[in-house]
This record gives structure tokens, sequence and C-alpha cells, in this order.
């Protein structure tokens, strides 16, 4: 439980990311890839991928593995998948609800000014 | 622990954001993800008092949501636990908080939704979800790629 815990902890802290959620976004398309296919769309050194894949590693949300000098990168989804179900559906409800909970309050504070209070 | 952090800044004083906020009349108003009715709103604001809210969506299905007020604390703190009638959509209560403090143009509202049974909730997806699952992930790697490409 305690594990469970932390390891989504590391998967939320490891997704607040836009180059890591891009690099997991091109694994979920070609499954594997190698360190160098995944730095190749950005525009960042080979040794700053390094740290981002030992950030998602950690997080548990990739699997690598070397094949004489290659190393290959794997999804590991599980974690992701869990915690994102989690959050996509209220990301969702609440997003649009606050949205018109704000909308609704302003419409108030201006009545509650034009009647003088 | 999961949880899921928005913040609203709203042009209104934090006691017509709490009001809205806990009101039968005010809920009526803004609860759900889209402009389907809320068909029922049951709010009893007080530490201990229960809430409830039955809407139907779009689509045409029927939701409903309840729980209970842990602090009532106007107009700067309010949290509650939160749970789906019936368990469909997540059988696992959770908890809900909301923060309100005075800004220049009125009210910063931080609303914090934890998921509290991480283990429970992961077994039950597992059993349940695979379809949802799949569809997710695929919507996930979408975004995840139109934000890659987007210029920053």
């Amino acid at each position: 439980m305690v594990n469970n815990t932390d390891r989504l902890n590391r998967t939320f802290a490891a997704l607040t990311d836009p180059t890591r959620r891009a690099i997991l976004a091109q694994l979920a398309r070609e499954d594997e890839a190698s360190v160098s296919a995944l730095a190749e769309p950005h525009a960042i050194k080979l040794p700053a991928v390094m740290k981002h894949l030992d950030v998602l590693d950690d997080a548990g949300l990739i699997t690598r593995s070397k094949t004489g000098r290659t190393v290959t990168v794997r999804l590991a989804v599980k974690p992701m998948r869990e915690a994102l179900v989690w959050l996509s559906r209220y990301e969702r409800f609440w997003s649009r609800s606050l949205d018109r909970l704000a909308r609704y309050a302003e419409a108030r504070e201006t009545e509650t000014r034009r009647s003088g209070k | 622990m999961t949880s899921l952090t928005l913040v609203r800044r709203v042009k209104a004083r934090p006691s017509i954001v709490f009001d809205a906020l806990v009101t039968p009349e005010g809920i009526t108003q803004w609860w759900g993800p889209d402009a389907g009715p809320v068909l029922q709103a049951e709010s009893d604001a007080r530490v201990g008092g229960r809430f409830r809210v039955r809407f139907r969506l779009l689509d045409g299905t029927e939701h409903e949501s309840s729980g209970e007020y842990l602090e009532v604390e106007p107009p700067e703190r309010l949290a509650m636990t939160w749970r789906w009638e019936g368990g469909a959509e997540d059988p696992e209560e959770s908890r809900v908080e909301i923060r309100l403090r005075t800004i220049a143009e009125g009210t910063e509202l931080t609303f914090t939704h934890s998921r509290l049974h991480d283990e429970e909730t992961r077994l039950s997806h597992e059993q349940g979800w695979n379809g949802a699952l799949d569809k997710l992930e695929a919507i996930f790697a979408q975004s995840a790629k139109i934000e890659a490409e987007a210029p920053r």
C-alpha cells in the first residue's frame, strides 16, 4: 500500500514534464524504441534524455533492456493507466463544473453589486 | 496518493463562491461535466451533514454522487467525502477539498480531489475496465503528441 502510493506519486511527478509525456506517447505508438530514437524529436542532448528516462524508470512507467550497445526502452503501462483513468475522469468532471461555478458566482457578484450591497 | 488539483480565479467575493458551492440553489447551476441538468440537489453544509446530487448527462445517463461534509468554514475551507451512487464509475470513497482565498479580482479557488484507496481501486480497474483503459491510453498518446508538436 505504501509502496503503491509512493509509486503513484512518482508517476505523477514524472508526468508533469512535456518532454517526458512526449517520450511516453512515442513509446505508446512504437511499442519500443532506442534511446537515440527517443532523443531525436527533441531539441535536447542525449544526457538530458537519459535523465528523463531515469525519472520515467523510477516512476515505473518504462523498462530498459540492454542488448550489446543498444538500450531498448519500452512502456510499462500499468501505473500510468491506473493513474490516468482516475485523473481523466475527474479532470473532465471538475474542470467543466468549476468553469460553470465561476460563471454563476460572477453573475451573483454582479447582481449583488447592482442591488447596492 | 493520487490527486487532482485545479485552480480557478473567480471575479466574485469568497462568500458568494462559498454559497454557490454548498447551497442546493447554487449546486443546481453548475454541477456536472456537461450542460445536462441537475435533477436533485440536497446539501446540509455543516460538519457531519451530507450532500447528494443527481444529474443527467446530455447522453441521457443519470448519475448520483454523495458524501459527508468534513470541514465547513465559510468562506474559506470546505472538505467532504465523495462517492458515486451504485459505484459503477469509481467504487471507492474519495475526498474533495476546496480552499478559497481573497485576491484583488475576487477569489482564488483551489480544488483538490484525492483518491484514498489506490490499491483497491487498482484491483477493480484490472477486473473491469480494460476496454476503457485502452481507449484512454490512445487519447493520452494523442494529447501528448499534440503537446509535443505545439510550438514552445
